[in-house]
């Protein structure tokens, strides 16, 4: 490995530490400045004075700021991420670690979904512009940007669950993949649409290239230039777009687990958030933080390998 | 009366869907059927009818005038997140871009920061600092990273605009800063802006309106996200509510983003 790279690789490592830093200790402030009482909200208002006190000492909330900060960095540093306020037997990110993989599925479905609607469509609107196929990458790009997930959630629930009874509905145990059908396409429309526009694009500009011209003049066939030739050039800018929209897609599933019921880091955080239990908030916002700076750290890494040109900036 | 129907047929989708929704809005209360908030149970959930045009919802509300009241408070909070995000967003993004340099950096790297991160992470997040999350807060959740947008257009503005002829012979002149950015940089990023405001209106609703369906938002105030959130808990059984609260988000969502294009072809006839 070249020194160069390696710079590149301490520096981009180092700018996701500060990151993940940064975002640790704005969420630990932000939640701390909250004026209803973590305390009334675990006992209720008909507590003791007595009783009150206990648990505010058992959770270090009568402690100075810094120290409940050095605490919860411990935390942090020994991976606990501390004790769920309702259920002290638990540590958070023991929690989180039973339903981060539903929420993992469902996101790595939604991205599945998405890429494998926008490849061929980008790609056939850009090779036949004006078509048909361009018509349909358009109404798909049209129709995944103006039909918000609240709403296309409850539209495609009652379109197959319903009135086609296909796909199983919200709440059904033993649906397995099937039930992430549904989910991961109400988060994948949305992105199927901006990675659409995006691989037209991008496609279009990589098939007027001098080499897209040479290939063909050396006998490759239409299909080989356009999907391995063009493709694998157009994919550079379509990974940048589709990593930023990592952001979105977790919002997703935040929306989606309500709508459709499932289990999952969203449904884990809107409900610690409804009993004020700090530190399951604090470590599902931490958890997120984590995987949007790692994802944003690969994609850097990935690039700076690629193309040696990246290095530089 | 041909030539009228020929300009109302020339009348773009975007126009007419924002123009009912300011309607809405603005005489709502006036022409909705029904108090928002009047219960009457024998008639909970029922379908579509002459009396409830739209049916009913929880506890027998009347969802039309639901779906009027709250256009109001979706456009109110959407009105408010937008002028903020944009007199602030303006001033970051214009100042970053005339200065550039380390406070070019820092700007940008935020903005990069709030603009990849899940937005309802962030603002669920910023809402748990408060008990009982009202109208006001709700904007200032939203601002946070709503006024990311128009900084970025402000900059790229400024950018362009700062080596203009017209900038350095200001400063040859001895201007200050502060004066050019007043008096020459910010009249001077209006188009872009008001580009961006108008589908960022979209935007900042349908935000609302999912805070809302979250169960975040301000009260008991008559609001589609939170019609939408009753209506999708008796889905299978009453698919009315979900469907008209969820189609009207989304038809003004839509109107604002054709709204904003159709400004664009109209104010900008480079691109």
């Amino acid at each position: 490995m070249s020194a160069g790279l390696l710079r590149y690789l301490g520096a981009r490592g180092l700018r996701a530490l500060l990151t993940v830093l940064g975002v640790v200790t704005l969420v630990f402030l932000l939640v701390r400045a909250v004026p209803g009482d973590p305390v009334d909200a675990i006992l209720g208002d008909q507590a003791s004075a007595g009783d009150r006190a206990a648990l505010r000492t058992a959770l270090h909330l009568d402690a100075p700021l810094l120290s409940q900060y050095a605490l919860f960095v411990g935390d942090v540093a020994n991976g606990t991420l501390g004790h769920s306020f309702r259920r002290s037997d638990e540590t958070v990110s023991s929690l989180i670690a039973q339903v981060f993989p539903a929420t993992l599925a469902l996101a790595l479905a939604a991205f599945v979904i998405a890429w494998l609607l926008a490849l061929p469509l980008g790609s056939l609107a850009a090779m036949k512009r004006n078509s048909a196929w361009d018509t349909g990458a358009r109404a798909v790009a049209l129709f995944g940007l103006a039909v918000p997930s609240i709403w296309l959630g409850p539209l495609l629930i009652l379109l197959f669950g319903v009135v086609l009874r296909v796909l199983p509905l919200p709440g059904d145990e033993d649906a397995g993949l099937r039930g992430l059908l549904l989910p991961a396409l109400t988060i994948g429309a949305a992105l199927s649409a901006v990675l659409t526009r995006q691989t037209r694009g991008a496609m279009i500009e990589v098939l007027s290239e001098q080499y897209i011209l040479a290939a063909r003049a050396r006998g490759v066939s239409r299909v080989k230039v356009v999907f391995v030739h063009g493709l694998r050039n157009a994919l550079l800018p379509v990974m940048t777009v589709g990593a930023a929209q990592l952001g979105a897609v977790l919002s997703g599933t935040v929306i989606t687990e309500k709508i459709f019921e499932r289990e999952g880091l969203g449904s884990l955080f809107l409900d610690a958030f409804f009993a004020r239990d700090i530190p399951v908030v604090q470590g599902c916002v931490l958890v997120v933080a984590l995987l949007y700076v790692g994802v944003n750290l690969a994609v850097d890494v990935a690039y700076g390998l690629v193309d040696p040109r990246v290095r530089l900036s | 009366m041909s030539r009228w129907r020929k300009h109302l047929r020339r009348l773009p989708l975007g126009v007419v869907l924002v123009a009912l929704f300011v309607l809405a809005a603005v005489f709502g209360p006036l022409i909705a059927p029904h108090d928002p908030a009047h219960i009457d149970l024998a008639h909970e959930y029922a379908r579509p009818s002459f009396a409830h045009p739209l049916g009913t919802g929880d506890n027998g509300t009347d969802v039309l005038s639901v779906l009027l009241y709250g256009a109001r408070l979706a456009g109110t909070i959407g009105f408010l997140v937008v002028a903020l995000s944009v007199l602030v967003g303006t001033l970051v993004g214009a100042l970053a871009g005339y200065r550039g340099g380390a406070l070019d950096h820092a700007v940008t790297g935020v903005a990069d920061l709030v603009q990849s991160f899940p937005s309802v992470v962030l603002n669920v997040a910023l809402l748990a600092v408060v008990a009982r999350p009202g109208v006001l807060h709700l904007v200032v959740a939203l601002v946070a990273n709503g006024w990311v947008i128009y900084a970025r257009v402000a900059r790229g503005q400024t950018l362009a605009i700062r080596e203009r002829e017209y900038i350095q012979a200001a400063r040859a002149l001895g201007m200050s800063d502060a004066r050019i950015l007043l008096r020459h940089v910010l009249p001077n990023l209006g188009g872009p802006l008001v580009i961006q405001a108008t589908s960022g209106l979209g935007g900042a609703i349908l935000a609302e309106s999912t805070l809302s369906f979250l169960g975040l938002g301000p009260g008991k105030a008559a609001s589609w996200g939170a019609l939408l959130d009753q209506g999708s808990s008796v889905l299978l059984r009453f698919p009315h509510v979900a469907l008209f609260a969820g189609g009207t988000i989304a038809a003004t969502v839509l109107g604002f983003n054709l709204a904003g294009d159709w400004l664009r072809d109209r104010l900008d006839p480079k691109d």
